[in-house]
């Protein structure tokens, strides 16, 4: 016993090594494998606080460019507003909204920090479990997709970018709907990558790539960005095709989180109907 | 003693938000990234116990990781350097060993031993961090080439860290 402990205390820096490392792996795996609320994240209060300090400064250059996407965004909202449809029935008719039923909620936030030149990357938002955000909700900005929540604390969000290795997105071609799955596979945070389609289905460059709803995460039809060029590997009956992101990853500043309602009952069903096998 | 505690503290709040605040955006030709924060391992005096060096550069990783979402990457490889900081030094020892209260920096041990003290130890960091943020061998030599990069960059940021505090009074 007397031997162990002196064996111990003579090699007592190798063992502390040991510790820390052991605890370091156990913190690595614990958060690759497990979608659950981190304190070694930067949705934590003290990281999100100094974030949200820097961000409000650094706002302040990019007012410009976030009014002309306000106005843009605007524009578009008046042009579906009632007032810009001319009633062209004169019957009087009444419509019972029963036929539509809220799936989707938006809430916006605001991105206080960001990174696109790792080869894991992840954004923090400005909203947390405060505003009913959930892991695993989509985030999308006007122009397409981002990412999807990871962790969530009570004022802040850290955001799975799409520019993640840990990121597949179910996504289809929008002119005919093969899906396939889409990652990046580092280098241009411009560029992602579409794998599944066969290659019997006709593509062409510039076609509109888009999310489905497969994941009871993202809603149908949000973009994703449009075909950049394609090949075929040898023996491969899939495509290899090359996806320019609409969304700007570089400059995403303002975000919508997607909330789906019914996520948890399409979730249930799927789950039964797999068990039943 | 009390004053070199909290100089170290003031040293370790410095590095940790000069590398989340500033050296986080730099982008160089796609994502290569500096981590001079390990300059804090670096510059810890001669005489420092090892458990201490372990120790700061566990928590130093782990706030980095905070930052960062990397949760114990950069912790697991400021550990590894740390360790090694050690067995480095004494392979470098000069006969006379090093004086008392010393702190290993470009303008106490020269250029040449400087250089190879700081890039090996920058290297193991970074060899260790890109491997396991990775965690996977089909794109080793592309990693391979962002490790080399990287490495290239955080130490031409030690060196000029070096001439910073370069205090000219001293130069007699």
């Amino acid at each position: 016993m007397l031997n162990l402990i002196r064996f111990i205390w003579k090699y007592s820096t190798f063992f502390l090594f040991l510790i820390l490392e052991s605890i370091c792996f156990y913190l690595i795996f614990q958060n690759s494998f497990y979608q659950k609320a981190q304190f070694i994240s930067s949705s934590n209060s003290v990281a999100g606080n100094v974030f949200t300090t820097v961000n409000s400064t650094r706002e302040y250059f990019n007012l410009k460019e976030t009014n002309e996407m306000l106005a843009r965004e605007n524009a578009i909202l008046h042009t579906a507003s009632k007032a810009a449809f001319v009633r062209i029935k004169t019957s009087e008719t009444t419509v019972n909204d029963t036929l539509l039923k809220q799936q989707y909620i938006f809430v916006n936030a605001r991105v206080v920090n960001n990174a696109v030149n790792k080869r894991n990357n992840y954004l923090t938002l400005n909203i947390g479990s405060n505003r009913g955000i959930k892991p695993e909700m989509a985030v999308i900005s006007s122009n397409g997709i981002v990412g999807i929540t990871k962790a969530v604390s009570e004022n802040f969000t850290s955001v799975l970018s799409v520019l993640n290795k840990d990121a597949k997105i179910s996504a289809k071609i929008k002119k005919n709907n093969y899906f396939g799955s889409l990652s990046w596979e580092g280098g241009d945070y411009k560029l992602g990558t579409l794998t599944d389609i066969p290659t019997h289905v006709k593509i062409l460059k510039g076609d509109t790539i888009v999310t489905n709803a497969f994941s009871a995460i993202f809603p149908e039809n949000i973009m994703i960005g449009f075909i950049e060029s394609y090949e075929i590997k040898p023996g491969d009956n899939f495509y290899t095709i090359s996806v320019r992101f609409s969304t700007n990853f570089k400059n995403v500043a303002h975000v919508f989180v997607v909330k789906n309602l019914m996520k948890d009952e399409q979730k249930k069903l799927e789950q039964e109907t797999q068990n039943d096998k | 003693m009390i004053n070199e505690i909290i100089k170290q503290l003031f040293r370790f709040i410095f590095l940790l938000l000069l590398q989340v605040l500033v050296l986080n955006n730099i982008q160089f030709s796609g994502y290569i990234n500096p981590y001079l924060y390990v300059l804090f391992i670096l510059m810890m005096p001669f005489d420092t116990p090892s458990w201490i060096v372990l120790s700061g550069g566990f928590l130093m990783g782990l706030s980095v990781d905070t930052f960062m979402n990397t949760a114990g990457m950069h912790a697991a490889a400021t550990v590894a350097m740390a360790f090694v900081r050690s067995s480095v030094l004494k392979i470098f020892a000069p006969r006379e060993g090093y004086e008392f209260g010393t702190e290993p920096t470009l303008r106490y041990m020269g250029p040449a031993w400087y250089l190879s003290y700081s890039t090996i130890l920058v290297s193991i960091h970074h060899l260790v961090f890109f491997y396991i943020e990775v965690f996977r061998f089909s794109e080793f030599f592309s990693t391979l080439l962002r490790i080399v990069l990287s490495i290239l960059f955080t130490m031409i940021l030690v060196m000029l860290s070096q001439f910073l505090i370069y205090k000219p009074r001293d130069r007699k």
